[in-house]
């Protein structure tokens, strides 16, 4: 049982409430799900879809076709009525899309109409479309019902109750009219499942890493960490400023960090660009930061709502000068809150700013978990402070290390003083212009920590057939898409995936020598979505490894198990 | 004991004669009579010849980029309200570079003290115009003069409704202690313009100029008449007004943010223990 269902629509007709209700319903069942969607970027009209997945094994990517089309506009069916599987089905409003059909597959159901009998309002359409698709699956109607207790329980009894009301209607509806419908949804097998999207696992990391201040100026597809930590803010003592532009977000960070908190800002593209010089400020001072940077399709503006790794070229080399940065890069939610926390101790334990590099499927996108593992969360204050702080004997910010790493101290929580300087320095942090401490300096800041930071770098995951005949290369939120393709095609060739997580710097070949290891396989396939192929550049600069075959993907929509299948089979022939 | 001792530096890298030696002394008296210890504090400074005032006196300094002096002590600010926060800032700095920051941190009312060093040209990168350059001014860049009108920062001050607006004379060190001890002692963002002649690239707004033009606002004066500051904040040319121009009682911004009713987030306790509960809402 793998069941896929889309809901679309237009922006604003609250596809994402019933997409979202679905999900938690199915996950709170026991059911894995993974969900992804696709908006236009604008606030009303248009058309955007959501689409979701579950089944009884774990799920990591999006399928092709669609079990169920919940059309809220003509423009569901028009692109998406070729989607379906044999034995799928449309659901629709007739009246509202002034629309019908006679194909067996496509069920009206009067959304609107049966929400203002039973609920007495149109707006609760949504309400009668999420209870349909429960009755076509024949799933059980209580969990929507104390789903919408929860949702609406703010606005009183009435609006709860009418409600429920109409997701009965719309569950009734399709029970009663959807005779021919054939999903034989099995009972879940598992316990009730955590549903966590990018966006909201980077949001929960930073909280259980001690993140205290988050500057940001709006941008997709990273104004969900601004939403969700601000949502959090008086729980957690979080900080959280709505800076008037992108140099503002990162300087404020900087300021907070350097005062003694654990500081982070996030972008995307576009006003990283504006970040640029402040990264470098950070790299100059040896200021910790984390940056959660939501890659979208450039140049400039781009397909402001879509998706692409485009930009891990422009984070390589972005800022002036040279300083030591980490690019981390998750490929699902669970790593994302995970590399968030790593993200953070190592910005802090090594005084330098890391990325978090992520992009518009991954932060959308939703997974479920038996749960998160707090214990695999790390904390360490690094800072001084306090008596500790005031122990130190003649106290300098930039003091020369074996580890190029100096003491961090707190201004104010000691009588010694915090300078720091955009201008090279000295120890004590004032300007200078000698040769010879601009030699230790750059000594101290770059070269000590680079192997020490290498260090700290996880190989990437092998998954799949260890000695394969092919291997498909990826990097961030092609995860899931390369995994399930690699377990679709497991049966008729030997086949694994090398997914890096930790980008920059690349780990180190010690504890797995992946140079060794892509050399020996027939066919190394590196899959990104961009044009230019920025891992495959980055893996070929730093240990000479050359891909002969690549598949890039840059329409801004991310690839499907079978989009990807395909492209993977165009392939094989040539071993 | 805090004294003039406390808070020397290393010997100035400005120009003999530089307005900004008159500015650092007369910040160092103000520290010693408001008794802070150089910990007790933070300078923060962009670029520009005023942007190196922290390195010659003792303090807490960020000297960040130029421009962005304002976002810096803002995130200080919010990370830690217990933290005074000055901002050593130049016309170029400020007014030009810093503009939007300016905008912003004046809606905030950000308690950050600002103490512009205005010499209406750019020093550091040897006398091009700054936005307060009056119009006509001659430069090697700019031969034939200024086209632009000045900026008037008394004026933006009052029109944005900023707590404080001041404007004092290098030159008039008693005038000028006055005026950082009111600024310092202001809740809110506080602007201090400073005329500062510069002696090397400015040969029209010299010593000489500025004290022909200079006088104390009237003891009569009421800065707290937005109006009638306004009309103040536009005097410029053959009499220039310096004093407190415009004051009013808004509140600090960080006196609204709930998170900060605790004080400073520095001193709070991370509690991982508290993630558990949040992890909750998601199944």
């Amino acid at each position: 049982m793998d069941y896929s269902i889309k809901i679309g629509g237009e922006a604003g007709q609250g596809i994402q409430t019933i997409g979202e209700g679905l999900g938690r319903i199915f996950a709170r069942s026991g059911y894995h799900v993974f969900s992804h969607q696709d908006y236009e970027s604008r606030v009303r009209g248009g058309h955007n879809f959501y689409q979701l997945r579950f089944a009884n094994h774990p799920l990591a990517a999006s399928r092709q076709n669609m079990d169920i089309l919940v059309a809220l506009d003509r423009e569901s069916i028009t692109r998406h009525g070729q989607e379906l599987t044999p034995k799928g089905r449309v659901i629709y409003d007739a009246a509202a899309l002034d629309f019908s059909s006679d194909d067996p597959a496509f069920l009206a159901i009067p959304f609107e109409k049966l929400a203002q009998e039973q609920g007495g309002s149109k707006i609760m359409a949504n309400t009668v479309a999420t209870g349909a698709v429960l009755g076509m699956l024949g799933l059980d109607l209580d969990l929507l019902l104390k789903l919408i207790a929860a949702l609406f329980h703010k606005k009183g009894d009435a609006v709860v109750e009418a409600n429920r009301n109409a997701a009965r209607a719309g569950y009734q509806f399709a029970r009663e009219h959807g005779d021919g419908v054939s999903f034989e949804v099995a009972a879940a097998e598992g316990q009730q499942r955590l549903l966590i999207g990018g966006i909201e696992a980077i949001g929960l990391g930073a909280l259980a890493s001690g993140c205290t201040f988050y500057a940001a100026y709006p941008m997709t597809p990273s104004t969900g960490i601004l939403n969700f930590l601000a949502s959090k803010g008086k729980e957690y003592g979080v900080m959280v400023e709505q800076a008037e532009d992108e140099i503002a977000a990162i300087n404020m960070a900087l300021g907070a960090s350097y005062a003694g908190l654990r500081a982070m800002t996030g972008t995307s593209g576009g006003g990283f660009a504006l970040m640029a010089e402040g990264l470098s400020l950070a790299g100059m001072t040896e200021t910790p930061i984390v940056i959660a940077m939501g890659q979208r399709p450039g140049p400039a503006t781009g397909l402001p709502t879509r998706t692409e790794q485009g930009d891990l070229g422009f984070l390589l080399t972005a800022g002036h000068g040279e300083f030591p940065r980490v690019i981390l890069a998750p490929g699902t939610a669970e790593q994302a809150f995970y590399l968030t926390n790593k993200a953070f101790e190592l910005a802090e334990k090594y005084q330098i700013p890391v990325f978090l590099l992520f992009d518009t499927y991954l932060g959308d996108s939703q997974w479920t978990y038996d749960g998160l593992d707090l214990k695999q969360v790390s904390y360490h204050d690094y800072r001084l402070r306090g008596e500790a702080f005031g122990e130190q004997q003649d106290y300098k910010r930039y003091a020369l290390t074996d580890s190029g790493i100096s003491p961090l101290g707190v201004p104010g929580d000691a009588a010694h003083l915090v300078v720091v300087d955009s201008d090279e320095h000295d120890e004590e942090g004032h300007i200078i212009e000698d040769n010879a401490t601009r030699n230790q300096m750059v000594e101290k800041r770059l070269f000590r920590k680079l192997p020490l930071i290498k260090g700290e770098m996880a190989p990437p995951k092998l998954y799949g057939e260890q000695e394969p005949r092919v291997v498909l290369v990826g990097w961030g939120s092609t995860y899931g898409v390369m995994k399930e393709a690699v377990d679709a095609l497991a049966e008729s060739e030997k086949i694994a995936m090398l997914h890096f997580s930790e980008i920059f710097p690349l780990p180190e070949m010690a504890p797995f020598d992946y140079r060794a290891f892509l050399d020996q396989v027939p066919l190394a396939v590196c899959i990104e979505l961009n044009a230019t192929g920025q891992f495959s550049r980055l893996l070929r600069a730093e240990t000479g490894f050359e891909f002969k075959a690549v598949i890039h993907k840059y329409d801004g929509r991310p690839f499907t198990v079978e989009e990807l299948i395909g492209e993977i089979h165009g392939h094989l022939k040539d071993i | 004991m805090v004294t003039l001792k406390t808070f020397s530096g290393p010997q100035p890298a400005w120009c003999p004669g530089c307005g900004n030696f008159a500015i650092l002394n007369t910040f160092k008296e103000v520290m010693v009579e408001l008794k802070l210890e150089p910990h007790q504090f933070t300078v923060v400074s962009g670029i520009g010849q005023a942007a190196k005032l922290p390195h010659y006196t003792k303090c807490n300094t960020f000297n960040g980029l130029h421009g962005r002096a304002l976002p810096v002590a803002t995130g200080i600010r919010l990370a830690n309200p217990a933290m005074p926060v000055i901002v050593t800032t130049g016309d170029g700095d400020c007014y030009g570079e810093g503009g939007n920051h300016l905008l912003a941190a004046m809606r905030r009312n950000i308690n950050v003290k600002l103490f512009v060093h205005n010499n209406q040209i750019y020093g550091l990168t040897k006398g091009q115009p700054s936005p307060t350059s009056d119009e006509g001014t001659r430069a090697k860049n700019v031969p034939g003069g200024v086209i632009s009108q000045p900026l008037n920062p008394m004026a933006l001050g009052v029109a944005l409704d900023c707590g404080f607006v001041a404007r004092s004379f290098a030159a008039d060190m008693e005038h000028l202690k006055e005026m950082m001890k009111e600024a310092m002692s202001h809740q809110g963002l506080a602007l201090l313009d400073i005329l500062q002649p510069c002696i090397t690239f400015n040969k029209v707004n010299t010593y000489k100029w500025y004290r022909e033009r200079v006088y104390h606002l009237e003891p009569d004066y009421d800065p707290e008449d937005r109006l009638s500051a306004f009309a103040k904040a536009l005097e410029w040319g053959e009499r220039i007004p310096i004093g407190v121009i415009y004051r009013n009682s808004r509140p600090a911004y960080e006196e609204h943010v709930p998170v900060l009713a605790g004080g400073s987030l520095v001193q709070q306790a991370f509690d991982p223990a508290k993630i558990e509960a949040t992890l909750q809402d998601f199944y």
